[in-house]
């Protein structure tokens, strides 16, 4: 470590290479134990944002599904920050898939709503869902572990 | 898989996932350990590809049979162990021909390492690096197994991927070893920590063995640091795990609490009265 690297570090511009290290193991490692391949993990994360979507108006620029891991437990975090509340859920296969394009069209559409019915768009904390892996099922203290942890906002 | 049931000789693998983390290494020097503990010890070289625990014992040049002559009954047991000239108590059964792969089963791993619990309190197993079947055969002879890291990426990703295979299989416990320490590194956090990796591989820690070139010199000269009397930090901690091993309580110190470095100590100043980061 440098003198300047010290300075850096203490005035907070620069994180230490072993927090680093230690975060992309995390995130490598969840992927590593699930065994779930990329494609898989993308198509189910556009089924869940589908069936979301059908009850709640969420923010699809900022939702995060994402797998983590603790204690060799890997649980499936869903980040899912709500704009409103639909007063009835629209019909199966309505949800619209998640996307950059769908999702612009989405904000501008709530934006109309809005417009209409004021009322409707108070701020809702983040929707947040919790689906333990296979190891957890066994284990209550895990599930636990990972509401807590869901809890936490990005 | 037939668990090997014999006498109650402890059988340990050793191994790692990614190569050149320090299984070798560890197979010898614990094993010379646990011999002037006063228990007998067969090691065993389950690298058949590439075989180096008889050089690190400094037994290269008194090998006359291997593990392929007594699976093929050609020589009895004793005629095919090589003792260790200062440490009686432990013997090296050598590894047989790389060919051996082709038709080597975890069966015939499962009888060697039978006839090895016999006439030993531990069977120590050198595995080979990777999770294919060399790997394989040797866990399938064992009861308990260390896995060995250091702390970088590479090394414990691989690590995880041999806790969840050894998961699967009958056995326990398995226990943690993190080669390579540099307390200095760490203290800085240029290095991941003691606790990462614990809390990571959610393993229990059976030792912690610093970088030490001395692991070097005892290697060129075939001698391993556990046979001398007022060993490396490195042997030191070699010794400590042969202890642990046997039951006894012997403290784990992270050395990279144990600040000595200007800025590390500054650092550490500045985190306890700021309460900043
Ligand atoms: N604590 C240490 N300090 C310094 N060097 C070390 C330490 N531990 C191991 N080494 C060095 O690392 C190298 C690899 O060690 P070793 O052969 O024991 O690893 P291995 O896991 O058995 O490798 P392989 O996967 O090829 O069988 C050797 O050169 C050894 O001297
Ligand atoms: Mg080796």
């Amino acid at each position: 470590m440098t003198v300047l690297d010290f300075i850096n570090r203490l005035l907070g511009r620069e994180k230490p290479s072993g927090t680093m290290a230690r975060q992309r193991l995390q995130l490598v490692l969840a992927h590593d134990r699930s065994d779930l391949n990329p494609e898989l993990l993308e198509q189910m994360r556009r089924e869940i944002l589908e069936v979301v979507q059908r009850y709640v108006e969420i923010d699809i620029e900022s939702c995060d599904v994402s797998l983590e891991t603790e204690d060799r437990v890997t649980a499936l975090l869903a980040n899912l920050p709500i704009k409103r509340t639909r007063e009835f859920p629209l019909p199966i296969g309505s949800g619209k898939p998640g996307g950059p394009d769908t999702g612009a069209k989405e904000s501008a559409a709530s934006l109309d709503n809005a417009a209409e019915n004021p009322e409707a768009g108070t701020a809702s904390p983040p929707a947040t869902a919790v689906t333990p892996g296979a190891d957890a099922l066994q284990d209550g203290s895990a599930a636990e572990r990972g509401e807590t942890s869901a809890a936490s906002q990005p | 898989m037939d668990a090997v049931t014999t006498a109650s000789a402890r059988i340990i693998l050793i191994c790692s996932g990614k190569g050149g983390v320090g299984k070798t290494t560890l197979t010898a020097n614990l094993g010379v350990a646990l011999a002037r503990l006063g228990k007998t010890v067969a090691v065993l070289d389950a690298d058949f590809g590439l075989r180096n625990l008889d050089l690190l014992l400094g037994l290269e040049n008194r090998i006359i049979y291997t593990a392929q002559e007594v699976l093929a009954e050609t020589c009895r047991l004793d005629q095919a162990l090589v003792k260790h000239k200062q440490q009686p108590n432990l013997a090296l059964l050598p590894a047989g021909n790389p060919r051996m792969l082709e038709w080597l089963t975890p069966e015939d791993m499962q009888t060697i390492a039978r006839l090895l619990a016999e006439r030993s309190d531990y069977v120590l197993i050198d595995a080979p690096a990777g999770i294919e079947q060399g790997f394989k055969n040797a866990a399938a002879a064992a009861r308990e197994a260390i896995v060995i890291t250091t702390p970088e990426v590479s090394a414990v990703r691989d690590a995880d991927r041999v806790i969840g295979l050894l998961s699967t299989m009958d056995v326990k416990p398995v226990q943690l070893v993190l080669n390579r320490v540099r307390p200095k590194m760490m203290a800085n956090q240029e290095m991941l920590a003691v606790d990462d990796v614990t809390d990571i591989l959610a393993l229990p820690l059976l030792g912690l063995v610093q970088e030490d070139e001395r692991v070097i010199i005892s290697t060129n000269r075939g001698e391993p640091l556990t046979l001398e009397d007022n060993p490396s930090p490195a042997g030191q901690a070699y010794l400590n795990i042969a202890r642990r091993l046997c039951g006894e309580d012997i403290p784990l110190i992270d050395p990279s609490k144990q600040r000595h470095g200007l800025r590390a100590r500054l650092l550490n100043k500045l985190r306890k009265t700021t309460g900043l980061f």
